[in-house]
């Protein structure tokens, strides 16, 4: 059998802030399908290398591949467009529209949907998400989780391949937390790569098959999440000083 | 289609919007009748309402709609106006300049619109609003206009005055009908809800998928087309075009006022403000610096009791926008396990 293409990979990703080196290094690669999580401590360069891989923010240095094309170069609107599509850990909803509109502006976005799939899109991205009791507010009135939901809502319904999640479970019950759980292993279901930065590590480890630590703006371990929590490295990093 | 469909209706039009819909059709008819029956000093305010309409509802699509708070549109309203002079130099027909100049003023803004959409916030409304006054004094520096002496569209005479004022009368109530049908049919597209996503949130609309320059200068170059055209039927009924009456950043100001009172980032709220501006004017114009006063002390009395202005007061109170720009899902609920088609309800 031919070796499958990697869903994404990045290789020797550098970001620098002025003389801060918010990422040094950094080669992260996801498979089709699969589910990664990434922890850290506070100010790690988790965000920033998510950034990057989606095309917010420009690498200093590296390269970035989606599906065997090399995608460095190119927009966050095309990286979308191709199914690479994140969320923002400081969510950013369009607070002028309705969470159905919310959701209808990714969706019609998707290359080639015609009106009627863009609200099929939308629709289904609010049901998964649990938001179709507020389809019809405006999104400046949500708060924080529903805000963090919309965010999911939003990349969902541009009918993405590999998602992007950046501390969308912080605050939640553990209600909350195992519906989300379960919302994540749909999507798994459905074929989409998942690669989830959270804090919360043992609702992580319920989702992921493979757990990234980064440090400083390096990774420190990268494996099997019990293996990684183990490290002796990403105890002292992170887990040492964090109090999950 | 997903495994599991869902039924759920989209709905855009309403009974009451089509209704009013109708209305407005009628209204525009009984418009372009009225020069039969009104009066030529009715005939005369009529378009100037139709240029204030067009310069409020050009402005708050920028601002309202796509957050691009510019404050430097006067430049496109002089634009409209010298090109048309220019034009009719030449030797072509008045009412033809005035078309091509409008068109004219849609290029200049599309070459422009990359200088200035990457810019963000305050930093594009001051750029727009230096490069209004560098318009301004180049157009000084041309030989037909003669620095602030200016010229007339004299050409315009060779049509009788009665004719002349029902053509210019026209020629607004198109313009202004025309660019509203077409700013209103760009707001219900998928550029418009856009338009509105780069308006809460640039960088989110570009993590979905949307063309946020892109997007933006379709909206940039209506909005200069529309204030274009408004500068052109002003010089058409004032015929003589001076520089400083035309760029003046009193245009600007007049735009910012009847949206912020009309209603920002609302359709109907620019109309309104527009309207209302007219009368104020109609009513206090000849008050002199009291005018100016009565101006400012409106915009500060709306800006602190309604600061969605007076329609954002008015449409809390209806159960649905009166020309629907947005998307209601209703009935949104699992189907039937054995019926799987989902089954929208739309309306063009
Ligand atoms: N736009 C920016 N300009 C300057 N410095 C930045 C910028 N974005 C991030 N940084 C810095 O880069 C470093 C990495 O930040 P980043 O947000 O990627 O961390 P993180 O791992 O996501 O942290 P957290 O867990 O708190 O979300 C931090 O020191 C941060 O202050
Ligand atoms: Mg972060």
């Amino acid at each position: 059998m031919p070796e499958p293409v990697l869903a994404l990979s990045a290789h020797g990703i550098g970001k620098h802030f002025g003389a801060l080196a918010a990422l040094d290094g950094v080669d992260f690669t996801v498979k089709p399908g699969e589910a990664v999580g990434i922890v850290g401590p506070n100010g790690a360069g988790k965000t920033t290398l998510l950034s990057v891989l989606a095309g917010a923010l420009s690498p200093s240095r590296g390269v970035v591949h989606f599906e065997g094309r090399d995608v460095t170069a190119l927009s966050a609107a095309l990286r979308c467009r191709r199914g690479l599509v994140r969320t923002h850990q400081i969510p950013k909803p369009f607070t002028g529209m309705t969470v159905f509109e919310n959701a209808y502006v990714a969706a019609a976005h998707v290359e080639a949907a015609t009106r009627d799939e863009a609200y099929d899109l939308a629709a289904a991205a609010l049901d998964l998400s649990g938001m179709k009791d507020v389809a019809n507010r405006q999104a400046g009135t949500l708060g924080l989780l529903g805000r963090k939901r919309l965010e999911l809502a939003r990349a969902l319904a541009t009918r993405p391949r590999l998602l992007l999640l950046d501390e969308i479970g912080g605050g939640l019950t553990d209600a909350e937390a195992s519906e989300l759980v379960a919302t994540i292993g749909e999507l798994q279901h459905r074929g989409i790569a998942i690669v989830w930065i959270e804090h919360i590590v043992h609702v992580l480890v319920q989702v992921v098959v493979r757990l990234v630590c980064m440090d400083a703006g390096r990774v420190i371990a990268d494996g099997v999440p019990q293996a990684v929590l183990a490290d002796p490295a990403v105890v002292e990093a992170y887990l040492g000083g964090a109090p999950e | 289609m997903m495994k599991d469909a869902k039924s759920f209706n989209v709905t855009r039009w309403t009974p009451t919007s089509r209704l009013i819909l109708g209305l407005i059709a009628v209204l525009l008819i009984a418009l372009a009748i009225a020069p039969v029956v009104a009066s030529a000093g009715v005939i005369d305010r009529l378009t100037v309402l139709f240029v204030y309409i067009l310069l409020a509802a050009m402005w708050n699509a920028l601002a309202g709609f796509g957050g691009l708070v510019s404050i430097g549109q006067h430049m496109f309203f002089g634009l409209g106006a010298y090109l048309t002079i220019r034009l009719a130099n030449t030797g072509l027909d008045p009412f033809a300049s005035m078309a091509l100049a409008a068109a004219l003023v849609g290029m200049i803004s599309l070459a422009v619109s990359y200088l200035m959409l990457h810019l963000k916030g305050g930093e594009f409304a001051i750029a727009m609003w230096v490069l209004a006054a560098l318009t301004h004094r180049l157009v000084n520096l041309d030989p037909l206009i003669q620095g602030e002496t200016g010229t007339s569209l004299i050409s315009l005479n060779v049509y009788e005055i009665g004719v002349r004022r029902i053509a210019i009368y026209w020629a607004g109530l198109t313009a202004m009908t025309a660019l509203l049908a077409a700013l209103f049919l760009l707001l219900r597209s998928k550029t418009g809800a856009a338009i509105q996503a780069i308006r809460d949130s640039e960088e989110a609309a570009a993590s979905i998928g949307v063309n946020v320059l892109g997007t933006k200068r379709v909206l940039f170059v209506l909005a200069a087309v529309g204030i274009g055209l408004a500068g052109a039927i002003w010089l058409a009924s004032a015929i003589s075009f001076q520089p400083k009456t035309y760029f003046s950043v009193q245009w600007t100001a007049y735009m910012i006022f009847m949206v912020l009172v009309g209603g920002i980032g609302t359709f109907e709220g620019a109309i309104l403000g527009a309207v209302l501006f007219f009368l104020i004017e109609s009513w206090f114009g000849d008050a002199g610096v009291w005018y100016l006063i009565g101006l400012g002390a409106t915009a500060l009395f709306f800006s602190l009791f309604f600061p969605k202005g007076l329609w954002g007061a008015i449409e809390r109170r209806l159960p649905h926008a009166l020309l629907p720009i947005g998307y209601t899902l209703s009935d949104f609920s699992p189907q039937e396990p054995h019926s799987r088609t989902a089954n929208h309800q739309r309306s063009r």
